[in-house]
């Protein structure tokens, strides 16, 4: 009973390719493919709407204001107004902006973010395209959001827009590399790049079946998985890394030029973005589907699923609510000599694990290794001496 | 018309020539840069061809070459640039047929 | 290996690469560089090496493509004339691509169809590259080293 409640979705997809039993093979692949690749943009559409109400009710919240309310009950057909709203505006572009290259840039930074989604478990057997090397195909495609920015930057003829989308690509290029190295571990751990083994790894309790398997459980995983959030904020040009399109700063950056859909279309590919390294996330550190309790496994996979995707999205709008933006040297700062370092030692720690055979020793020498870089570096970055309380001296 | 080896050689040569096409006869530097660029992945493809039709495809001997020419590709690419980038910081042009101070 | 998908892929790499060569505006050529690179990435994944084909789209255009666009965009200049064609260099890569094809189609054996491999999965790389390429790929991650060493020391502003 549970389990054909867990694999409804491949059931109904089974059956609608049988209902032509006697067409030609690549007919039914490319059948099976525009299934799965419509039931993806259904779901992430129908969150990307529920996100951009959620997200600014909580953020209301956390200032002690209401959020939307008017539209529907408790304001949750804001996105139904705001889509009609965006396009029926005027579509401008600039007389002297380069056309084919202004228009599209924003398609190329939105079908990078929904590529990505394609290589992410979201329940048991319901990969939408299950390749052997997912998490390279997922950085790849992820790496080309960069080109779509220039492509944005430049395609405006505006200053704004070109010094915008230059900060926009040095700060993504920089934290491209945390990013890819913090999933080296897990990758060596697993010892294979596709999604499925390494969310089939992480199966399983320890400790007499009350602990999870997860590799968030484990030292170098937790470090890895803070890691790893961090540079997924960065990424996705979130608070407090939204210096590309911070408004006080630079007008909207690489966005300036741009009205109406297009600028629906920016960031339709930022909450995609978002969703793509949540999914990772979850993938990689938090178990993908499997459940953390053994006696709630009856639950549907891809409820658990959808449920810790929800947990990070809370946070990382939790994060835009509170913190500040952060200098643009800063963020560079910290990338190179802070980042980059802890996670060349998150593989040291977990080959440590690995190499102890997952024991306790494993796990407290794993541990150390990864303390003793961490409190190094914090005694390196000096951060007491620049940031100490200032004195003052007042007029007498 | 199944693909044989001799359709991707061609293919492969067409690419390289359309890189050295590119390398010789434009005058910016960057063109250049693209035209290497272009002439080193030709040069990749026809590896990876050969492995795939050649008998002894039980060793990834083409791959492993097309895997470290990408690196290396990359690598030249930085320098490449960063000696544009320079040259264009005192000589405010990148046209290569300006960058004739040591003629004569 | 379909010709239908060979075909098409062809001509994408084909167009975009004749573009990047031929067109007059910087940007517009680099994009179009963009796309034969992702026109050849499409060819490795035909030819059955999944591996090199998501390398050449990360290392390729991820990276050296948004270096051309950088580049590009630090060094832009109003007066933009490509100070005309070069007709020699059209007639020498002409007669490399002539000679190359007579010494292609001169072997007839290379028209050969593709024999049936296993497919070559990521663990038999890294085996490969742990056992038997060991040497070049610290030689590698040296030259890595030292070209962003050096990169980084060329444009560098000079402390006076």
């Amino acid at each position: 009973m549970s389990d054909s409640f867990d694999q409804i979705f491949i059931h109904a997809k089974q059956w609608l390719l049988g209902l032509m039993p006697n067409a030609p093979d690549w007919v039914m692949q490319i059948v099976s493919s525009l299934i799965n690749i419509s039931a993806l943009l259904g779901v992430f559409m129908t969150l990307f709407a529920l996100i951009s109400v959620l997200e600014r009710k909580i953020l209301a919240r956390i200032q002690n204001r209401y959020g939307p309310n008017r539209v529907g009950p408790f304001g949750f057909l804001q996105p139904v107004a705001d889509g009609i709203k965006l396009l029926i505006k005027e579509d401008i572009v600039p007389i002297r902006a380069d056309k084919i290259v202004h228009f599209v840039a924003p398609i190329m930074i939105a079908a990078t973010a929904i590529l990505t989604l394609g290589v992410i478990p979201y329940g048991r057997n319901m990969t939408p395209f299950s390749i052997d090397s997912g998490i390279l195909f997922f950085f790849a495609v992820g790496s080309t959001t960069e080109l779509g920015v220039s492509m944005a930057g430049w395609g405006s003829n505006n200053k704004f827009s070109m010094l915008g989308a230059m900060r926009a690509i040095a700060q993504m290029v920089s934290y491209e590399l945390p990013l890819i190295i913090t999933v080296l571990p897990v990758v060596m751990i697993v010892g294979s790049l596709s999604a499925d083994a390494i969310v089939a790894a992480q199966e399983g309790y320890v400790l007499a079946g009350i602990v999870p398997r997860w590799f968030v459980f484990t030292p170098w995983g937790a470090a890895a998985f803070i890691l790893f959030f961090v540079s997924g904020l960065v990424e996705s040009n979130r608070t407090p890394f939204d210096v590309p399109e911070g408004e006080s700063e630079i007008v909207a950056g690489h966005m300036t030029e741009y009205s109406g859909f297009k600028y629906a279309t920016f960031f339709l590919a930022e909450y995609f973005g978002m969703f793509a390294i949540s999914g990772l996330a979850v993938t990689l550190f938090l178990g993908g589907w499997h459940s953390p309790i053994g006696v709630l496994q009856f639950v549907p996979s891809y409820a658990w699923f959808f449920l810790k995707l929800a947990a990070l999205l809370f946070t990382f709008i939790w994060i835009r609510g509170t913190l500040p933006r952060m200098r643009v040297d800063h963020v560079m700062g910290f990338a190179w000599k802070f980042m980059l370092p802890m996670a060349f030692t998150c593989i040291i720690a977990a080959a440590v694990w690995h190499y102890q055979r997952h024991g306790l020793a494993g796990w407290l020498w794993s541990l150390a290794v990864v303390a003793i870089v961490y409190f190094g570096l914090s005694q390196l970055a000096g951060t007491k001496k620049r940031f100490a309380p200032r004195t003052y001296r007042f007029a007498e | 018309m199944t693909p044989t080896l001799t359709l991707f050689l061609v293919i492969s040569a067409a690419l390289f020539c359309i890189g050295l096409l590119a390398t010789l006869s434009r005058r910016n530097a960057i063109f250049i840069l693209i035209g290497i660029e272009m002439m080193l992945a030709a040069a990749n493809l026809n590896f990876i061809a050969f492995w795939r039709f050649g008998s002894q495809t039980q060793s990834p001997t083409g791959v492993m070459v097309a895997i470290f020419s990408i690196a290396i590709a990359a690598a030249e690419a930085a320098v490449g640039l960063a000696l544009v980038i320079a040259v264009y910081r005192h000589y405010r042009t990148t046209n290569v047929d300006k960058l004739d101070h040591l003629k004569g | 290996m379909s010709p239908a998908a060979f075909i098409v892929i062809a001509i994408l790499t084909l167009a975009g690469a004749f573009a990047a060569a031929s067109l007059s505006k910087l940007i517009h050529a680099a994009l179009c560089l963009v796309v034969a690179f992702v026109g050849i990435a499409a060819f490795f994944f035909l030819l059955g090496a999944e591996f090199v084909g998501l390398v050449q789209v990360f290392v390729y255009v991820g990276a050296v493509a948004v270096l051309i666009v950088f580049t590009i965009l630090l060094t832009r200049r109003a007066d933009e004339n490509t100070a005309g064609f070069n007709w020699g260099g059209v007639a020498i890569a002409l007669a490399v691509f002539a000679g190359l094809l007579w010494a292609i189609l001169q072997t007839p054996e290379l028209s050969v169809a593709a024999p049936p491999i296993e497919a070559l999965t990521v663990k038999r790389i890294g085996e490969a590259l742990m056992t038997d390429y060991v040497w070049p790929l610290q030689c590698v991650g040296l030259l890595l080293t030292v070209a962003l060493v050096g990169g980084l020391i060329l444009v560098m502003d000079e402390k006076r």
